[in-house]
Formats: C-alpha cells, sequence, structure tokens
C-alpha cells in the first residue's frame, strides 16, 4: 500500500516533552499502528507497550486526543483532525517513559479491593454446579470479560483527585466476585470497598463505562456494591 | 474522601431534609399568604418545642450532610487530607450548627 498524505502525529514524551512526526497516511491504519511506524522509523528510542494487537491483552492503552482509548483497536481516521492527532500516555499513572505507564498502582488496588479468588472448597471437593441463569451469575459474566486495559482508570476524575481510590476496573471485581457462587470472600470484599478509598468514594458520573472499549459498566457494579455494603452497614453494623 | 459510615450518615440525613425542606416550603407559601411580618412568624414560632424539635433537626441534618460534602470536595479539589481534612470535617459541621442552632434559638426560646 502506498500512503495518501502525511499525519502530523505529536507524541507527549512524558517530563521530555512533546515532540512532533510526519507519519505516511494510510488508508487502513491503527494509532498502534502510527506509534510503531514512528519508534521503526523516526526514533528507535520511543518505548510504549502492546501485545497482541486485536485488543485481548489489555496493554496498548493511551490517551488519544484527550481521551484513553486502546490504540490496537482504533482507526487512526476516527481520532485524526485536520490531518493532526495527539497520543500520550494513560492518565492516572506513573510514567515510566514515553508512552508506557506504571501499572502496578492499578493492579495493587485490585488486589486491595480483593479481586482475588476466595476458595471455600478443596480439589477433592466435586465441583460446584453452577445455573448460568441466576441475575447473580448473569451479573457476575457481565463482569468477567475485563482485560485490566485501565482505560476507565485513566477515565475517572476520581481517581484523579483522591490516590486512595480504587477505581472502576477494581471494584467491577470486587462486585463480580461477590455475586460469585464459587467465591466465599463476601464479608473481606464488603470490608475492602468500604473504606476511604471504596466504592462510596464512585460520583457516578460514568465516565468509565463510557470509554470502556469493551462496553462494560463499572459504574452500575459499584451502584451494586453501595447497595449492598448499606444494606450490610444495617445488617452487620459495618 | 468517604467511608461507607460518611456514607451512610450523608445519605440519611438527606433522607430526613426531604420532608423538612418540604414543610418548610409549604409553611412559607402558606405563611405569606397575608403578608410577611416578624410578629408572625415569631408568634408561630416562639414557646413552640415543635419548631424548635423540626428545625433544630433540621439544623443537626444540614450541618452533618454539609460538613460531609465538603469534606469530598476539600479532599478532592484542595488536597486536604490526613488531620487538615478532619479538621476541616469538624470545623465546618459545628460552625454549621452553631449558625443554624443560634437563629433557631433566636425564633423559639430566646
Ligand atoms: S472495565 Fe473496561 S476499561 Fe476498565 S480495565 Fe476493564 S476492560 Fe478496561
Ligand atoms: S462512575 Fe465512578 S468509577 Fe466511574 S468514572 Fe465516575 S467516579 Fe470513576
Ligand atoms: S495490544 Fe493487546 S489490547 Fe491492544
Amino acid at each position: 500500500m502506498t500512503p495518501t498524505d502525511t499525519l502530523t502525529v505529536t507524541i507527549e514524551r512524558g517530563p521530555a516533552g512533546a515532540e512532533t512526526f510526519a507519519v505516511p497516511a494510510y488508508e487502513n491504519q491503527t494509532v498502534l499502528d502510527v506509534v510503531s511506524w514512528i519508534q521503526q522509523n523516526a526514533d528507535p528510542t520511543l518505548s510504549y507497550r502492546f501485545a497482541c494487537r486485536v485488543g485481548m491483552c489489555g496493554s496498548c492503552a493511551m490517551t488519544v486526543g484527550g481521551v484513553p482509548r486502546w490504540t490496537c483497536r482504533t482507526h487512526i481516521s476516527k481520532v485524526v483532525k485536520d490531518g493532526a492527532v495527539t497520543i500520550g500516555p494513560l492518565k492516572n499513572l506513573p510514567v515510566i517513559k514515553d508512552l508506557a505507564v506504571d501499572m502496578d498502582p492499578f493492579f495493587d488496588k485490585w488486589i486491595a479491593a480483593e479481586g482475588v479468588h476466595h476458595s471455600g472448597q478443596t480439589r477433592h471437593d466435586p465441583i460446584a454446579p453452577i445455573d448460568a441463569a441466576t441475575p447473580a451469575r448473569v451479573a457476575a459474566d457481565a463482569g468477567i470479560e475485563c482485560i485490566n486495559c485501565a482505560v476507565c482508570y485513566a477515565a475517572c476524575d476520581t481517581v484523579t483527585g483522591n490516590d486512595a481510590y480504587l477505581g472502576p476496573a477494581a471494584l467491577q471485581r470486587a462486585w463480580t466476585l461477590l455475586q460469585d457462587d464459587k467465591d466465599t470472600g463476601r464479608d473481606d470484599i464488603l470490608d475492602a470497598v468500604s473504606g476511604a478509598g471504596g466504592c462510596h468514594n464512585c460520583h457516578a458520573i460514568g465516565s468509565c463505562t463510557a470509554y470502556c472499549p469493551n462496553d462494560l459498566d463499572p459504574m452500575s457494579a459499584i451502584a451494586g456494591l453501595k447497595r449492598e455494603t448499606a444494606k450490610s452497614f444495617f445488617s452487620r453494623g459495618r | 474522601m468517604l467511608t461507607l459510615r460518611l456514607y451512610m450518615l450523608q445519605r440519611i440525613t438527606a433522607l430526613l431534609m426531604a420532608p423538612f425542606v418540604l414543610v418548610h416550603l409549604g409553611v412559607m407559601i402558606y405563611a405569606v399568604q397575608d403578608g410577611l411580618s416578624a410578629a408572625e412568624i415569631l408568634g408561630r414560632t416562639q414557646g413552640s418545642a415543635l419548631w424548635f424539635l423540626f428545625y433544630g433537626s433540621f439544623v443537626v441534618a444540614v450541618a452533618i450532610h454539609g460538613a460531609i460534602g465538603l469534606r469530598v470536595i476539600a479532599h478532592e479539589w484542595g488536597g486536604l487530607s490526613g488531620v487538615a481534612l478532619a479538621l476541616f470535617t469538624w470545623a465546618t459541621g459545628a460552625g454549621l450548627f452553631a449558625l443554624g442552632a443560634r437563629a433557631v434559638w433566636a425564633v423559639t426560646f430566646a
């Protein structure tokens, strides 16, 4: 394929400042293709992250034209305005270099929200039968498609204002586990999402749900946690 | 920065304030029908345990609700945290309560 034109691509390289590159425009090109072109042809020191290129691994998210997106699944024509686009690292996470952010705080909060399996059985017990049609199972299924890309986390203004806030993805996982018949960590989960960084800090504006590239709905999951913790406030006294 | 306890306190006070506001507005509309005068208002409220309780609870609910709401703004937008945030919350609550309590006392038993 021959290029049809030239794109003006500005890359925000963290503390190093922004740099602008002229990139050949192809008809079929994702944002990730553009970033890779720059790294391969213009500046081999450009750091960024990707793996699967098909929206499965959750490693390629960046801020594109001011909003968080999977770069591998965003066609450049969707974000280019007057032949130009600005690409930066995800917000709300420390920048390691250029377009690569440190995901540790994101995953640490996943654990802090008790987003881990709480097993009540051993390998010697029979496998519990799960009815896929119960409302609880349907609610749990809605959240398990999350690929930990942190797009919602970067979109959340509450994360920006409150360092302790666990964020939409971790809270959604907590909600998913709360609905899961095979998970026995109910009280631990409710306690984990009731602290200073818990679900009650969510302002329910819904940026997480608006930007999740998987069409998941963390905002409603968090509303569910608020309901469950409010019930437990009266029944358990906390 | 809200914990479950602060969240519940804020929701419960909100629930209390909704009927308070409606009654307050209703009485206001009813009371101004024949013109509004200080004497008329005081005639209704002075010595009334009922209005003291009504506006007294209203003031308590407002003080709690407002202090928690402003606490969130002070943390997320103002960067306050830790002891400073706790002090801010208590001072706001106490200040709102003092202002309201003074007014309620003035129109009922003072
Ligand atoms: S909820 Fe959506 S946006 Fe958030 S981490 Fe999961 S897949 Fe990404
Ligand atoms: S709805 Fe809640 S979790 Fe989602 S972006 Fe808004 S504050 Fe963050
Ligand atoms: S590279 Fe895997 S999700 Fe984009």
